[in-house]
């Protein structure tokens, strides 16, 4: 495979990621996920599965939350893309962050940018969702350390801030 | 007083995690983000055997593969072929014989990580195929094949104390089996290893001892360990899988060989193979009791599957043993445990090393006493539970704390959480959520208790010590202090209590965490619940020293030039076991207790675990916050442990490497913890602090399972617990 992989030319792809539009040339095969950490240089969303089952990687793409393990980059060409880097408003942290690190809810954090990115995109669908709404919209994201308990004080927190400002 | 003692953010406040903002933000960098100008791509070409001789191996289509700058076999480790923890037999790369699917074979280092895979493909390798020993049991049989020369043993011991055939009233027995769990950090493994112009190299790194990496690396990279030099790099969580070495010497080595920087991350599957796992267990137990329920005589006979190289096997079977008669005041025991080898992927570290499979057992044993008794199993507990001064099975008393009746006490006075009927509910909180095709018509509930304990920090002689820096100097923006250790945060926050000791001790709120490296001595392991003793202890005496210096010099705001200080702590001396297994092996222990609440549909095997409730020593809670975090964090691995998480070992081939496969906790099966803490200063550590993040993974395995016994009435002797073990009743 890699050794054809050589041949194989190169493809542009122009994505508008956080708002700015970007061009790197990939393989044809390189998941989107690839595409924004090797040639984008933003680490934030993380490998930990490559398989959509762990939620590490959970970007948007024009506005819906995928696995950006599972989408190729050139799925993304000519479309718009936001990760956890944009979630910061001129340097200041999204309420769902700041919710994260005063409730305890990140340990080892590998897992973090895609729960902030999980939950930020629930409580723009859903300002105050049912406990069984959270449960269920973050069971694709995979935690190792925390139990969930302090994920879920976040998303209360964060859904409180949020409903404070409107 | 001539420091101005603020106390703002020091200890037994739950202070904001230092390094919470960059995670949040994704801008912490871990392992895998690493890169350097020119680096190359490491990959591992691994055995598809268990068990094989290697006839040949031919590299040359592999070295003329496109963008491949080096291909290495064990021919090319330049210094010592072997490395290990505590034994070193488990080859860089193999040698002449692999001892399991999954062994590194070779390695190559090329211009990016396809063409690196691409040219593993390239690598001939005739192996001639030998039959592997794949059961534990069945490698103790005279006729077995060797897994090594010296045969399959790793260790046996036994512990005899007081009079082994003491008579009972009432005897109770049973056999019981836990799984091959995965640590399963989120993090996979990765570092860089840079060369240097000494002639050294600089690996840049995601462990969880950065001094016990450097040990074994150095002699197989045949340089002095000056020139070998660890830093410390983001760390995706550890449980122990960061323990023992995994690609760190084989990037050290490619980047030596090549001249240029090296980086080396697995992927999900390779990180199956890449570190060790928790060992399974078989266990046979008798228990014999008064008709009071007073324990009078506890005989065990445990066994783990060490796999093919020794790691921390030794470690982990001694803990097992010695813990197999539980937190109980008994006159007289006979406690036996042995490690083998197989030809299965070898165990070592993960959280609770040991004490779990032992509770497992003790604890349903203690179930099936009282219900022999018809006694409450909770009574039955608080009847025999140890206390500061018992004298445990290696004829150790225990010194300090033993909140054991506590804990018991705390879960006693919870209130169970209240029943709901089945029909009324949301499908998605019936046992199996959306997978539940029933509606809830054949729901049992049940309770169970379990109680346990853990040993804190190593054992049987080790001095596991910690070194410390501190360094105050005074700036315009006032005083600020300066701490570097080799600690290494995991993610379990010893970083933030760092910070907050400092603050406490020194009254400055400015405190700056210096990136752990092999500059200054070692920390120890990040595991064994053993660095905010540890780590922290060495903290405190540095700035107790830092303070009496800037005392001398008449206080802070005299201080003209920056007063710094150096300190080691160790714990007090421990001793090895002798051959009838007595001595005083373990530090210190906590101890905790669990409750679970669960529902199991018996039409269709599936569970939900509607509470757990987990009472724990912490001695003082240091960070209440980041406590709750590891006794929920420690909770859902037990909970995995006891009804998802198993390797699944054919033939030794794991046949379930990947997240699609290992099912892990989601938030869907993770139900509210209840955490009682109980806080009893222990003598002697620092601020009383007992290490707080194994306790709950070693009972709530077998409080859910006893939960699952309760609602069905069957034995469920194995852990994880499978929908087939539950259905038909």
């Amino acid at each position: 495979m890699g050794a054809q992989r050589a041949k194989v030319a190169d493809v542009v792809v122009r994505t508008r990621v956080n708002g700015e539009w970007r061009e790197a040339e990939v393989w044809p095969g390189a998941s989107l996920l690839a595409f924004l950490r090797e040639q984008l240089g933003l680490f934030g969303s993380k490998n930990a599965c490559e398989q959509g089952e762990c939620g590490s990687c959970s970007v948007w793409l024009d506005g819906a939350l995928v696995c950006s393990c599972l989408v190729l980059a050139a799925q993304a060409n000519d479309r718009e893309v936001r990760t956890v880097e944009g979630l910061t408003d001129a340097g200041r942290l999204h309420p769902v962050q700041e919710a994260f690190v005063e409730a305890g809810a990140v340990q080892c954090g590998f897992c973090t940018p895609g729960f902030v990115v999980a939950v930020a995109d629930l409580l723009e669908k859903d300002a105050s969702p049912s406990p069984a709404t959270v449960r269920e919209a973050l069971s694709g994201n995979i935690c190792r350390c925390t139990g969930y308990a302090k994920i879920l004080d976040a998303v209360n927190l964060a859904a409180a801030r949020l409903l404070e400002r409107t | 007083m001539s420091i101005d003692i603020r106390r703002k953010g020091g200890v037994g406040e739950s202070v904001r995690r230092v390094d919470g903002v960059p995670k949040v933000r994704g801008e912490f960098e871990y392992a895998s983000d690493l890169r350097r100008d020119g680096m190359l791509h490491g990959a591992t070409l691994r055995s598809p055997h268990p068990h094989a001789r290697i006839v040949s191996i031919d590299i040359a289509a592999a070295i003329a593969a496109p963008g491949v700058r080096a291909v290495l076999t064990h021919a090319d480790v330049p210094g010592k072929k072997t490395f290990g923890l505590d034994v070193q037999d488990q080859p860089v790369l193999a040698i002449d014989v692999v001892r399991y699917a999954g062994e590194p074979v070779a390695i190559v280092a090329a211009e990016d990580p396809e063409l690196a895979r691409a040219a593993l493909k390239q690598i001939d390798v005739n192996y001639e195929v030998l039959t592997p020993v794949t059961d534990m049991e069945r490698a103790l049989e005279p006729n077995s094949p060797s897994v090594h020369p010296q045969g399959n043993i790793v260790r046996t011991l036994q512990v005899v104390h007081g009079d082994p055939n003491a008579s009972a009233d009432v005897w109770v027995e049973g056999s019981y089996e836990t799984g091959m769990q995965d640590q399963a950090p989120l993090g996979p493994e990765a570092g860089l290893a840079v060369p240097a112009a000494d002639g050294g190299v600089e690996l840049f790194i995601a462990t969880q001892w950065l001094h016990a990496d450097l040990e074994q690396l150095a002699p197989c990279l045949g340089l002095p360990a000056e020139k070998v030099r660890l830093h410390l790099s983001g760390v995706g969580g550890a449980f122990g899988a960061r323990e023992d070495v995994s690609m760190q010497i084989h990037a050290c080595l490619l980047a030596l060989r090549t001249g240029r920087p090296v980086k080396m991350s697995y992927g999900r599957q390779e990180s199956f193979y890449g570190h060790v796992h928790r060992h399974p267990s078989r266990v046979w137990m008798r228990h014999g009791a008064r008709r009071d329920g007073t324990l009078v005589n506890v005989q065990a006979r445990l066994l783990v599957d060490g796999g093919a190289y020794t790691s921390t096997s030794p470690a982990v079977i001694g803990n097992a043993t010695t813990f197999a008669a539980g937190p109980y005041e008994v006159a007289n025991a006979r406690l036996e445990g042995t490690a083998v080898f197989t030809n299965n992927p070898p165990c070592g570290a993960m959280r609770g090393f040991g004490a779990v499979q032992a509770c497992f057992a003790y604890e349903a044993q203690m179930d099936k006493l009282a219900m022999a008794l018809g006694l409450d199993p909770l009574e039955l507990r608080l009847k025999n539970a140890v206390k500061t001064g018992s004298v445990l099975p290696t004829g150790q008393p225990i010194i300090g704390a033993a909140p054991v009746r506590e804990c018991l006490l705390r879960l006693q006075d919870l209130p169970l959480p209240a029943e709901e009927p089945p029909l009324d509910r949301d499908p998605m909180l019936l046992p199996g959520g959306a997978g539940n095709v029933g509606h809830g018509e054949a729901l049992k509930r049940g309770v169970g208790v379990a109680v346990g304990y853990k040993n804190l920090a190593y054992s049987e002689g080790f001095d596991d010590s910690s070194e410390a820096w501190v360094r105050v100097s005074v700036d315009r923006e006032g005083p600020m202090a300066e701490v570097k250790t080799a600690a290494v945060d995991v993610g379990q926050g010893i970083d933030t209590i760092v910070a907050q000791i400092v603050r406490t001790e020194l009254g400055i709120d400015r405190v700056l965490i210096r990136q752990p490296d092999t500059s200054i001595g070692s920390a120890g392991s990040s595991s064994a619940s053993r660095q905010t003793m540890m780590t922290g202890g060495a903290v405190q005496l540095a700035c107790q020293a830092v303070r009496a210096e800037i005392d001398a010099q008449g206080g802070m705001p005299e201080l003209r030039r920056p007063v710094e200080a150096t300190r080691v702590f160790h714990h007090r001396p421990t001793g090895k076991l002798d051959a009838n297994g007595q001595g005083d092996p373990h530090v210190s222990f906590a101890f905790g207790a669990a409750r679970a609440v669960v529902e199991v549909d018996t039409d269709l095997g599936l569970v939900r675990v509607v509470q757990l409730a987990v009472a724990q020593d912490v001695g003082r809670a240091l960070n209440p916050q980041s406590v709750m975090g590891q006794i929920e964090g420690g909770s859902a691995q037990g909970l995995g442990l006891a009804l998802m998480e198993e390797v699944a070992l054919v033939d030794g081939q794991v046949k379930n490497a990947s997240f699609t496969d290992y099912l892990l906790p989601t938030i869907l099966d993770m139900p509210p913890v209840v955490c009682e803490l109980v806080e009893e200063p222990e003598p002697g550590l620092p601020y009383g602090a007992k290490g707080v993040g194994e306790p709950s993974t070693v009972v709530v395995p077998a409080a859910v399972v006893a939960a699952l016994r309760h609602a069905t009435g069957r034995e469920l002797r194995r852990a994880p617990v499978k929908p087939d073990d539950l259905v038909g009743l």
